[in-house]
């Protein structure tokens, strides 16, 4: 897993409720037996018409936008399945933050599991930083996990909170196999352990 | 201290515990199938690791198969195939157990653990599917996981966890005739809703789970995610140990006895606390049929569709308009009566042995209703192999039937079994959301006799009008 330390990007701006898993990915993607290449499929039915040619009016159609590493939206974001194709074509097409009033749960822990850091913020504050978005590639963001800050492009600085492990996690690169792993005399002493009645596949 | 089955199978298997509670939890049982496994397997090979315990591990093919009896000579989808072809290149570079298609013992992933004795009481057992919940009817803590979690057991044998909250669902009395394990966890959803097992596991129990066989008791546990639960649970006791026993991949002789006395101690102790307790008699649930479009829009078979005009919640008001359009219903109307196109009876909720029984008894002697698809869709081809020795097969097959191979078919939109646009389909299934089996497919829930009595009749009845 990459690190994630600071990033200063363009933020497109998603202002939209409840974006579901299957916004995100529609389920026809899910055959896939890859984690990368997802990014090209990432909001298919908002971003293609059905003749499967960009949606001009579309944020991440747009050349400012085209490169942006921070995504902005509302309320509720993630919603649906727990399907981890949604944080996995996200990562692809260079989304390394969401900002959004509220996360579903599921998909809030897939994106740490996946180097994407998801940011929770109150409403007053992301219609703010909605605002700084919807200025494209003059109005960079930036993100100091370290100092758990977000700073405007006016210098302002927010402060977000993070779980402590999993900022260490993000910060250091550190997936949960990696850390587990560094429990492996535990594991091994427990198997030691195990009945011996206990039938082998 | 008084503790819990899920208390007890938890402590059972904590390897260790960091500050913030967080567990490292061992997995006895891996179970892996095509669809959200090839990504972990794919990130298990970049980083240079090995499956920690192969013979923890089973992988089968399910979601993606098609179930037409010629299909080994087929070809199938070609992402599906590639699936499939990458599942089968990952078992045998890794030398996980594998269950293909050719083989018998092939079918859904939660009918083969039971059924072959992998699954047993005390254990953890996950899958990369979220109705692994199946399982807790053996008397396991059992949960669905994400890929990276399926990586992470396939490389560590163990998950990161936070324990659950308890909750108890207790069914007293008797059930009536013509109604099943299906009915009674309908109504458990019907009452406490889609969320209303959030961050919990529940154990059900009661006279009415005691009476049940194990192919009831897995229906049950089956669709305790749809009540939002992280898992289900149902004690062991004789009737599980009884099913176990000469399992091919049980414990056997000394084994199984050694492993039945340790199976008798994980009862939940008497005064054990739970957060939540629900109580339902079981001799007022009548046949259940879904009308919406969540397993919680539920009725008795002998009611009407609601009437949003009733809900004083808007949000629920409208949610509840929205449902009735999509179900093509309108408020009031009888739900017996309704006409349907196809009935599919299979999935992991209902594909066992004693399900196809039950909606032979229904159908023998009578013929599927003109214009009307009928499809059996047994869970594993073992159970495919017993219907037909037992003369249910033929049965089925008299009546206008489909006979299908084993998989998941067309409980999800993922394979050649699908709804199309528009159609109204009684479905032994377990999830009934808009577009779930094809897009645009209407989805009434209900027990294996109630499809059958649908495909007879080719309108949803109440099966006690028929047996
Ligand atoms: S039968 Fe349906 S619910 Fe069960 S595992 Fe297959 S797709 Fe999932």
């Amino acid at each position: 897993m990459d690190k994630f330390t600071t990033l200063t990007a363009t933020a497109a701006p998603l202002n939209i409720k409840n974006v579901d898993t299957d916004k995100i990915i529609p389920a026809r993607f899910l055959k896939t037996i890859k984690r990368s290449g997802l990014g090209k499929s990432l909001f298919a039915d908002m971003r293609y018409d059905e003749q499967g040619a960009e949606n001009p009016a579309f944020v991440l159609n747009q050349p400012k936008y085209r490169a942006a590493h921070i995504l902005v939206a509302g309320d509720n974001f993630g919603c649906g399945s727990s399907r981890e194709h949604a944080p996995w074509a996200l990562l692809d097409f260079g989304i390394r933050c969401v900002i959004a009033p509220s996360f579903a749960d599921i998909f809030f822990n897939n994106c740490f599991k996946n180097g994407i850091l998801p940011i929770a913020l109150p409403e007053a504050v992301v219609a703010k930083l909605m605002d700084d978005a919807s200025l494209g590639t003059n109005a960079r963001l930036t993100i100091d996990l370290e100092r758990q800050l977000v700073v405007r492009p006016s210098g302002e600085e927010i402060a977000f909170t993070v779980d402590a492990f999993r900022k260490h996690c993000l910060l250091n690169g550190l997936d949960d196999i990696g850390l587990t792993l560094e429990h492996a005399p535990a594991i091994a002493a427990y198997e030691a352990k195990q009945p011996a009645w206990l039938p082998k596949i | 201290m008084a503790r819990t089955l899920f208390d007890k199978i938890w402590d059972a298997h904590v390897v260790d515990r960091m500050e913030d509670g967080t567990c490292v939890l061992y997995i006895d049982r891996h179970l892996v199938h095509e669809v959200t496994s090839p990504q972990a397997f794919e990130g298990l090979r970049a980083a240079g690791r090995k499956v920690r315990r192969v013979e923890n591990t089973l992988a089968v093919v399910d979601h993606n198969v098609p179930t037409s009896p010629e299909r080994l000579s087929e070809t199938n989808e070609p992402e599906s195939a590639l699936q499939i072809a990458t599942l089968e290149q990952n078992v045998a570079e890794f030398g996980v157990t594998y269950f293909p298609m050719s083989d018998d013992r092939q079918g859904i992933v939660h009918v083969v653990g039971p059924e072959q004795g992998i699954s047993l009481p005390g254990m953890t057992i996950v899958c990369g599917d979220s109705h692994t919940s199946t399982h807790g009817a053996m008397g396991a803590l059992a949960f669905g996981i994400g890929t990276s979690e399926v990586e992470h057991v396939l490389a560590t044998q163990t998950l990161l966890q936070k324990p659950a909250k308890n909750m108890l669902v207790r069914i007293d009395g008797t059930l009536r005739p013509g109604c099943t394990g299906k009915d009674i966890v309908l109504a458990i959803i019907g009452k406490i809703g889609t969320a209303g097992g959030t961050g919990h596991v529940i154990e059900f129990a009661g006279e009415a789970i005691r009476a049940l066989d194990m192919a009831g008791r897995l229906t049950v546990c089956n669709m305790a995610i749809e009540a939002g639960a992280r898992a289900g649970l149902i004690a062991p006791d004789d009737t599980t140990f009884a099913y176990i026993q000469n399992r091919p991949f049980a414990p056997k002789g000394a084994d199984f006895d050694a492993a039945v006395a340790y199976w008798r101690t994980l009862p939940s102790d008497e005064g054990a606390q739970y957060d939540k307790l629900v109580v339902l008699d079981a001799a007022g649930i009548v046949p259940q049929v879904t009308w919406g479009t969540n397993p919680e829009a539920v009725i008795p078979i002998t009611g009407t569709v609601p009437n949003p005009a009733d809900e004083a919640d808007e949000t629920k008001r409208a949610q509840m308009e929205r449902q009735l359009a999509y179900m093509a219903l309108t408020a009031g109307q009888p739900i017996a009566g309704t006409r349907i196109d196809v009935v599919f009876i299979g999935s992991c909720t209902n594909s066992r042995i004693e399900d196809l029984r039950e909606a032979a008894h229904v159908a023998k002697g009578r013929k599927v209703a003109a214009g009307v698809r009928a499809l059996v869709v047994p869970g594993s081809g073992l159970v495919k192999k017993q219907a037909e020795a037992e003369g249910i097969a033929d049965m089925l097959i008299a009546a206008g039937f489909e006979w299908r191979e084993a998989g998941c078919s067309m409980c999800l939109g993922m394979n050649p079994d699908k709804l199309t646009p528009g159609q109204r389909c009684a479905s032994t299934s377990n999830r009934n959301f808009e577009g779930r089996q094809g897009p645009g497919g209407r989805t009434h829930l209900l027990s294996p006799g109630m499809a059958a009595a649908a495909a007879v009749t080719g309108v949803l009845t109440d099966v006690r009008e028929l047996i």
